[in-house]
């Protein structure tokens, strides 16, 4: 893309990126440290990832005010006029898997001293891992302007389901084995259950960038697996 | 046997000019970028290939494009695109400068303007013109107004013509500020005031285009805002057409955009795909300020 005649103009935008890859990065390592806490009992490193949050919700109020200052005073069009509103939700979007990673974090100290088995705790950090991998990805992508190579990712969002199907069935199984595990595993559940919803944010920013680098609509969404309500629906028969 | 020859070849090239015209826009030959209406309107003026010279120098290249009617369509653009050039066609503007030719074809609901026959006063009453700066007659705002209905014999009485002069200044939103003094000379109007003066004194021999070469250029940006209100008024009973240079201008008054790049149509379409998502790099490296 050509540079704008007025030079600050682009910087502003450039400006729009760098809090949006800083956002990305610093809920990205929210996500790989509340895992990394849950799985090792870390309370420390769990409080540590509570008060991250309020970086990134400083940041998002940073990026919102800049945007609405960019849109008063230089009016974007075309292209520019989709990176704004688009940064915006994008920004929104990240926010909120901030959220989810302080919310992963905070069930640490509940889950406490239960010893996960080790499948279990390697299915959590695989579906972890998985994640992290997209939320990096999303906003590389965006960033340097691949908007193919968002299509693929967005389809990669259907193997975080699945991940998130099997702990859900395992959780279950230890669930009915042991009746004392509820409380653990039911926040455990909810864990998983996050990081599928931190999938589906990064799904909305890939349509988001997808949408800022071509002005088209990404291709109608992969069919969803509703694995899960089929499995509570036979599981009552 | 010469005359009878000419006829058959007048007759035949009415016949290719009528094909040319039929020829649906979307699958002419062109260079020009075009993405249609979800509800196509219907067309008031159509312009095919057409070609302006001044002398040697080509100012437009081989342009077509349909105006729809009871709407607002833009030309925008950078300096000396031609997008000027090209709105003057539709009056036979250029007809008053020196060298000018204009080749291709203009038709008026299904009418040839370019007919060196045709009577250019009945076409500038159909097709009015607003220019960048007011230019109203040095004489008072009601004489403004009343001198084109009056040459061209539009009002028999005294009465008719006031009734003219006030609904043209109503529906130009002026009545209500100049109602007492109609005799009052109209360059001591404001700005603005004269500017909505030209496009009653336009609206008064009841055109059906009217035509606005940067408007609102030499105005502040609340009698901008007047004039912007007036034409989205304007639109429900003409067909209008302006230039401007404000890309968010643009953007708030029309309901089509084409955009020109020396002397081409480079894009026209729906104004909120040009101003959102256009297709063409040179529309988008313009409207967001990065051309050259």
């Amino acid at each position: 893309m050509a540079q704008h005649i007025v030079s600050s103009f682009d910087e502003e935008l450039r400006q729009l990126d760098q809090l949006l890859r800083e956002m990305d990065e610093l809920s990205g390592s929210m996500i790989r440290r509340a895992t990394q806490a849950l799985l090792e009992a870390d309370v420390e490193l769990a409080q540590k990832v509570v008060t991250d949050d309020r970086e990134v919700d400083a940041k998002q109020r940073d990026l919102d005010d800049r945007a609405v200052t960019l849109i008063a005073r230089r009016q974007p069009m075309a292209q520019d006029l989709r990176l704004v509103v688009g940064t915006i939700r994008m920004a929104a979007d990240i926010e909120r898997i901030g959220d989810l990673a302080k919310n992963i974090a905070k069930r640490v100290g509940a889950v406490g001293q239960t010893p996960i088995s080790p499948e279990l705790s390697a299915s959590i950090q695989s579906m972890s891992d998985l994640v992290l991998k997209q939320v990096d990805a999303v906003i590389e992508h965006y960033v340097a302007r691949r908007p193919e190579d968002l299509v693929e990712l967005r389809d990669n969002d259907e193997k975080i389901d699945i991940f998130y199907t099997s702990i859900f069935r395992e959780l279950l199984t230890y669930m009915m084995e042991d009746p004392r595990k509820i409380t653990a595993c039911t926040h455990l559940l909810f864990c998983a259950k996050n990081l599928e919803r931190v999938g589906d944010h990064v799904t909305n920013i890939a349509e988001n960038a997808y949408y800022i680098l071509t002005g088209q609509q990404l291709p109608v969404g992969r069919p969803k697996q509703d694995e899960l309500s089929r499995m509570e629906s036979t599981k009552g028969s | 046997m010469m005359n009878a020859l000419r006829e058959d070849l007048t007759q035949m090239n009415m016949v290719v000019r009528q094909l040319a015209v039929d020829t649906d826009l979307y699958t002419l030959p062109s260079t020009t970028i075009r993405t249609p209406d979800l509800e196509p309107q219907p067309v008031k003026i159509k312009a095919r290939n057409v070609n302006v010279f001044y002398g040697e120098k080509q100012a437009i290249h081989d342009v077509s494009i349909d105006i729809p009617e009871k709407a607002v369509t833009a030309f925008i653009g950078p300096s000396g695109c031609g997008k000027s050039t090209f709105l003057r066609c539709f009056n036979r503007m250029n007809d008053t400068i020196e060298g000018s030719r204009v080749d291709g074809l203009i038709e008026l609901d299904g009418r040839s303007i370019i007919d060196r026959s045709l009577d250019v006063v009945e076409l500038r009453a159909r097709v009015g013109m607003v220019f960048q700066k007011p230019n109203p007659f040095p004489k008072s705002i009601y004489e403004n107004i009343a001198y084109g209905p009056r040459i061209h014999g539009l009002v028999r009485s005294k009465a008719d013509l006031d009734e003219i002069v006030e609904r043209s200044l109503r529906k130009a939103g002026l009545f209500d500020e100049v109602k007492d003094r109609l005799h009052d000379t109209a360059t001591g109007l404001s700005g603005g005031q004269q500017q909505r003066l030209c496009i009653a004194r336009a609206i008064a021999v009841s055109p059906e285009v009217i035509l606005m070469d940067e408007p609102c250029s030499a105005l502040d940006p609340i009698a901008t805002a007047r004039v912007e209100e007036l034409i989205d008024e304007l639109r429900e009973n003409y067909t209008i057409i302006i230039v401007t240079h404000s890309m968010q201008q643009a953007a708030r008054v029309s309901q089509r955009t084409a955009m020109f790049h020396l002397g081409n149509l480079v894009e026209e379409g729906p104004t909120e795909k040009i101003f959102t998502s256009p297709e063409v790099k040179r529309t988008q490296d313009y409207i967001t300020g990065r051309f050259g």
